[in-house]
């Protein structure tokens, strides 16, 4: 048996042989990057705050007193682009960059390495979760009220997280072959602050485009929040399916690519 | 059937220099060369049942690192199998995972999780653990106030109180002063005597001669000796004394 096996030239083993838990492994993790964030920041949690804040003014301003525009709900509108496009660009470099910033760990222990940019995605959810509180904030001083339709939001957010870690498990491993993707992904990232509707809304994009826009997710996820939380109406079906096929694809596509990629790590970094 | 189980492995690693970049690539698509490699390791067989204990030695740069990684499955041969059954812990690097800012505390339940410990089994062993390190008080401070000697006792303490099959020690006995030192061996030999696998790097042959029955001596990648300890060191003493020009220590 083990003799025909060494006739094969590259045996890679399909799993490594790690035992342990692999939830309590994910939450430390998570913890571990959290802590280590806010503790060496003097205002810690509310640094989250400030910045979508800043942007939000500086955008309302720009598009009420700049521009004329007659929305008494620009904030919201504003925010509701700009905490699900925070949330892409740090989870996504983040993630990214993850396997090369924790090469103490993926040289040294043998966990299944795709956790690693998993947790580096989800450690993000902490410093989310405060910006949709921000959010909520918002609609309830300018003027919005809950409704019944923001029991989509969870599902909605799970499939945006599920998304992103697919697509950090893909860069993650190809950013140990070739470093330069943290700055391709970096400079995607610019490009999308400009194709999100985050200052502009649905109605202004080409209607022949309006299609293809909702499969970009993080499109698709401002489009239903903005549904929800400014026309109090439950998001378009087409849109969160849109969403929903995304999102599954890229994740399975994210796993096979590093797992292809992850069993020659070690000698790369 | 053995513990662990080297079947004629080889290991090489490409001699990129570290052309991690775009431009790298490309050139590479238009000189498609074979790249040069250096091999680390050069058929290397040897198996060890449970409770045996291996000492692995040869000089540095002999493919006693890459050994011990591909037993922990840090890295795959390049040829051949290596077979591993049982849970393996290495204290190849200790602290891996250790963060300055975290304090002890923290740090001993994310070195524990990575090790495979489960939330209840840290809960359980974690008194034992600070114990063991002897830092007292100092488990609730960050790491980066404790001296390098707390806190590799720290990481020693985790990784013996993980309970592996296979316990890898990669030249670490040089950590703590003389009576952690004699603590730590205490504890490796009554894992020994449980019945448990060791598996040691080391340059302190004496400590391997307590400690192993058996030994492999690699000398660039290859197997030079593999037999019981006192022959295999007794040759290799040899050959290093012999290599050594005279009027050197």
């Amino acid at each position: 048996m083990a003799t025909q096996a060494a006739a094969i030239a590259h045996p890679r083993p399909a799993a490594m042989r790690w035992r342990g838990d692999l939830l309590f492994l994910l939450e430390s993790l998570i913890l571990k990057d959290f802590r280590i964030r806010y503790r060496a920041m003097s205002l810690g949690v509310l640094w989250s705050l400030l910045n979508p804040l800043i942007m939000m003014g500086v955008l309302t301003f720009v598009f009420t007193r700049v521009f004329p525009n007659n929305s008494r709900q620009f904030p919201v509108f504003v925010l509701c682009g700009l905490v699900p496009y925070n949330f892409f660009t740090i989870a996504w470099i983040s993630g990214t960059t993850s396997i090369i910033d924790n090469a103490s760990l993926v040289k040294r222990i043998p966990i299944p390495r795709e956790i690693v940019p998993i947790a580096a995605v989800l450690s993000n959810v902490v410093h989310l979760s405060i910006q949709i509180l921000l959010l909520f904030a918002c609609v309830w001083i300018f003027g919005g009220s809950t409704n019944v339709h923001w029991l989509w939001l969870p599902l909605l957010w799970f499939l945006e997280i599920f998304f992103v870690c697919g697509l950090a498990m893909i860069t993650a491993s190809v950013n140990v072959y070739l470093r330069d993707t943290r700055y391709i992904v970096e400079s995607a990232n610019t490009v999308l602050f400009w194709l999100v509707p985050i200052f502009y809304g649905f109605e202004a994009i080409p209607a022949r485009l309006k299609e293809f826009y909702q499969f970009n997710p993080v499109a698709a996820l401002v489009l239903c929040m903005r549904d929800i939380m400014l026309h109090d109406s439950s998001p378009h079906s087409g849109t969160v399916l849109k969403l929903a096929g995304v999102a599954c694809v890229t994740f399975v596509v994210g796993l096979i690519v590093f797992r292809r990629g992850k069993g020659a790590f070690y000698e790369h970094i | 059937m053995p513990i662990l189980a080297f079947d004629r492995v080889s290991k090489y690693f490409l001699r990129h220099g570290g052309q991690m970049l775009l431009r790298d690539r490309i050139r590479h698509l238009f000189d498609r060369r074979e790249r040069e490699r250096f091999w680390a390791l050069r058929d290397v067989s040897f198996a060890i049942e449970p409770g045996e204990s291996l000492a692995v030695i040869g000089q540095n740069g002999a493919g006693k690192s890459t050994l011990l990684n591909i037993a922990t499955q840090l890295c795959f041969p390049s040829e051949g199998v290596a077979q591993i059954s049982g849970r393996v812990a290495g204290l190849l690097e200790l602290g891996a995972g250790f963060h300055p800012y975290l304090t002890g505390r923290e740090n001993v339940r994310i070195n524990a999780a990575l090790l495979g410990l489960s939330r209840r089994q840290v809960n359980q062993r974690f008194d034992q653990i600070v114990d063991f390190a002897g830092v007292g008080d100092f488990i609730d401070e960050p790491l980066r106030t404790y001296s390098t000697g707390m806190s590799m006792r720290l990481a020693f303490a985790v990784a013996v109180n993980v309970d592996p099959d296979i316990l890898i020690i990669d030249e670490v006995l040089g950590v703590g002063d003389e009576a952690f030192f004699a603590k730590c061996f205490e504890r490796i030999m009554q894992f020994r005597r449980s019945g448990k696998t060791l598996l040691c790097v080391s340059h302190d042959l004496d400590s391997l001669s307590i400690l192993c029955d058996q030994a492999l001596w690699l000398d660039h990648g290859r197997v030079a000796r593999l037999g019981p300890l006192r022959q295999v060191v007794q040759a290799y003493r040899d050959f290093s004394s012999a290599s050594t020009p005279a009027g050197t220590p």
